[in-house]
């Protein structure tokens, strides 16, 4: 039911049963939020939001309170401005203040508060925080000096991601947040997913930077310096210079990354597709020899710890397919460099990820030897928006070029390896023609096109009946894990994403809001799916050629050492 | 002694969120303190995070995380003693054996806890060691008070 209210001087038609905050956004007016999480229950912790209600004596919570009839509101009154900037004024009143060598200079959601509501001055001195930033996780840094305690990255980590590694600490004003026992992150449950990050509203998370050495490696005229760049990257990385949302700038990218001076660039989709034969190869041989199934994917590393965390029991089912970003790294250590007579030691591999827990996963003991990863930087979609600025290049003024062979063709199947469910998706398209040796009639899967977090599909290949799920939250995939070991043996094969979205949404994505931008990235890759020349990972000639000219099948003794691998329980406090 | 937290989480199972406080207790005072493992072991037992419980547990003044030393100081600090600067007593034990509130010194003789009233506030400022109750306490008093049971833990 609707009815109008008073805001400010004019009328708007509120929603019975929304927040004040709801109807006034959905009216366009903006009221400052922090401790507000759409599609979350308010907890009206921070007042950020306060506006003035008629008859009300105390301010009140626009985010919490709902909105009725009689309400006459004022949103921006002296008294809420005040309040508004007397609350930031003590937010910063312990903050550390060194905006300048914060990692959210420029995208700080405090400091656009001090601006917006004109703080010019320090009113309150409090003790500054003296909280030591803790280094020790792969992915994540956190620096707790910086954190208001606003519980975005708490509730995110418990009602988001599902694996709750963060918590408040304490109370009062001494509360802090932190991992169980306050350990550091790399002793913790921390799956390295960086969602945590996108919710932080300062810099008190932030990913852990592989950029710096970059720029010595690609000025040292020894060292061989490739890139590699996921998909979802090319799809989401014009955001950060103002390009139009959903365009694919592969070819800029390219160019640009030339420029920079990378000696070779890659397409870590040509890695996806590598993935999605290999995959579909394991799939059938343990269909055939009576191995473990469902087969749960691996090119998520966040899932993969969630695993060895909290289900080691399960570890058979995990598909021993390297990621594509791992399976591309090896393949470049050990294929293009002796093709080229590149030293290993004068090789330098970055790969670009929407993704913190890729950081993790190229550290990873088993994705390692002596302690040399195949991949030697990975970097956020964020960090690549940074690198290619800090080198002085107009990203939108460059010409369209191609990729470097051989890693350049990819097909469209391993782009949508991007989405939650796309994967799926693309394995069903070539492990039909591997079971069944046809093409499938309808590529498309729209089952695995819905925006849910658990989906399935049933489909007829060959003599086989075979079930397929695309699972994107952690706690879905433990209720499904529980089934299974309760008996469940309808589903053979299991997608799990742990970035609501998947990767167009994971934590190294670009933090500038462009509105919609989960559905314009979907949408897009959609599209590049429904013009592709090459919509299937079987069907990429730069694989197929790879496969003929070097590993010979997925079976092979060497496609099995380079493109496998293992992995192993994990003891940390739950 | 593994055993018996896992007696007294037994004792406790199928409770709900409302419970976990009597638990902690319960263990805290069988234990001494609330190690990880119990902790850990709560959480498995009650399919709760060890973050929340962590959480909880840190929210309330009684809880300890380290065990207790062999001479252990219990500094009041309800409104009689706190008047009566018992956070003076407090800073100037926390310089002499370099720990807070809730730690323990390294060699494992020390530990340090700030509580509330201890019932006696007409001797305020009151401070415990071990079992024995020491009134009119000022924080040069501490000095000799530890040197005392340095030299004699148990029985000073
Ligand atoms: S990275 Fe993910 S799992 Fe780790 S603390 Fe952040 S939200 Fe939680
Ligand atoms: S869903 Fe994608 S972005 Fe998120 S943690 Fe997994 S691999 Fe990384
Ligand atoms: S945003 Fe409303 S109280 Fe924090
Ligand atoms: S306040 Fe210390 S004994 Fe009562």
């Amino acid at each position: 039911m609707n009815f109008p209210i008073e805001v400010n001087v004019t009328t708007i038609v509120a929603r019975r049963g929304e927040t004040i905050l709801e109807a006034l956004e959905r009216n366009g007016i903006k009221v400052p939020t922090l401790c507000h999480m759409p599609g979350l229950n308010p907890t009206g912790s921070c007042r950020m939001c306060v506006v003035e209600v008629e008859g009300k004596p105390n301010l009140i919570t626009a985010c919490s309170y709902p909105v009725e009839e009689w309400m006459k509101i004022k949103t921006h009154s002296p008294r809420v401005v005040n309040a508004r900037k007397t609350n930031v004024e003590l937010l910063l009143s312990n903050h550390p203040d060194d905006c300048l060598y914060c990692e959210r200079n420029g995208n700080c959601e405090l400091q656009l508060f001090a601006a917006q509501l004109n703080v010019r001055e320090r009113r309150f001195i409090g003790k500054k925080n003296k909280y030591k930033t803790d280094p020790s996780g792969s992915s994540i840094v956190r620096d707790p000096a910086k954190c208001i305690v606003c519980g975005r990255c708490v509730r995110t980590c418990d009602e988001i991601v599902g694996v709750c590694t963060l918590g408040f600490i304490g109370r009062g004003n001494q509360t802090i947040i932190g991992p169980s026992f306050n350990k550091q992150l790399n002793l913790s449950s921390c799956i390295a997913c960086g969602q945590c990050i996108m919710a932080c509203p300062t810099g008190a998370l932030h990913e852990k930077r592989h950029s710096d050495h970059l720029q010595n490696a690609l000025h040292h005229h020894k060292t061989h310096v490739v890139a590699q760049y996921s998909s979802t990257v090319a799809i989401s990385l014009g955001e950060e210079f103002n390009l139009k949302p959903g365009r694919e700038i592969n070819g800029i990218l390219n160019a640009a990354l030339r420029k920079a001076g990378f000696d070779k660039v890659f397409d870590t989709t040509f890695g996806a597709d590598l993935y999605l034969v290999q995959l579909a190869a394991e799939f059938e041989e343990r269909l055939n020899e009576g191995g473990v199934l469902p087969l749960f994917s691996s090119d998520c590393p966040a899932w993969i710890k969630y695993v060895e965390q909290w289900h080691s029991e399960m570890i058979p089912h995990l598909s021993r397919c390297k990621s594509p970003q791992q399976m591309l790294g090896s393949i470049i250590n050990r294929y293009y460099a002796d093709t080229y007579h590149i030293k290993t030691e004068d090789l330098y591999t970055v790969s670009a990820m929407p993704c913190t827990a890729k950081k993790f996963e190229a550290q990873r003991e088993q994705l390692t030897h002596k302690g040399i990863s195949d991949v030697d930087a990975v970097l956020t979609t964020r960090e690549l928006a940074q690198f290619i600025k800090l080198n002085g290049i107009e990203l939108p003024q460059n010409d369209t070029e191609l990729a470097d062979y051989p890693f350049h063709v990819r097909s469209s199947a391993g782009k949508l390896m991007s989405l939650a469910g796309g994967q799926t998706e693309a394995l069903i398209r070539t492990l039909y023609f591997r079971l069944t040796g046809k093409e499938l009639k309808q590529p498309k899967i729209m089952a695995m096109r819905l925006n849910r977090d658990y989906k399935e599909v049933k489909i007829k290949m060959g003599k086989h009946l075979l079930g397929f799920a695309a699972i994107n939250s952690i706690v879905t995939a433990h209720r499904v894990i529980e089934e299974i070991k309760a008996g469940r043996d309808d589903l053979h094969f299991i997608e799990v994403m742990v970035c609501p979205g998947g990767c167009i949404n994971g934590g190294g994505q670009p933090m500038i809001k462009v509105p919609n931008a989960l559905k314009i990235r979907q949408k897009a890759l959609y599209e590049l799916d429904e013009k592709d020349p090459i919509t299937a990972a079987h069907k990429n000639p730069g694989v197929i050629g790879l496969y003929n000219d070097f590993l010979i099948s997925p079976n092979s003794a060497l496609a099995r050492e380079l493109l496998l691998t293992t992995y192993k329980k994990r003891e940390v406090p739950l | 002694m593994s055993d018996l937290i896992d007696d007294i989480i037994e004792r406790h199972v199928n409770i709900d969120r409302d419970g976990l406080i009597p638990l902690l207790q319960e263990i805290q005072s069988s234990q001494g303190f609330l190690s990880e493992d119990a902790i850990i072991r709560i959480g498995a037992s009650m399919d709760l995070p060890t973050s929340k419980i962590y959480g909880v547990a840190t929210f309330y003044d009684q809880f300890r995380f380290e065990p207790k030393g062999k001479v252990h100081f219990q500094i009041c600090h309800g409104t009689s003693c706190h008047i009566n600067h018992s956070i003076r007593i407090l800073q100037e034990l926390e310089r002499l054996l370099k720990i807070k509130p809730g730690q323990t010194t390294r060699d494992g003789m020390f530990s340090v806890d700030a509580t509330s009233c201890m019932g006696a506030c007409s001797l305020s400022s009151v401070i415990k060691v071990n079992d024995t109750y020491f009134h009119d306490v000022s924080p040069a008093d501490l000095k000799e008070i530890i040197e005392k049971y340095k030299s004699n833990p148990l029985n000073a």
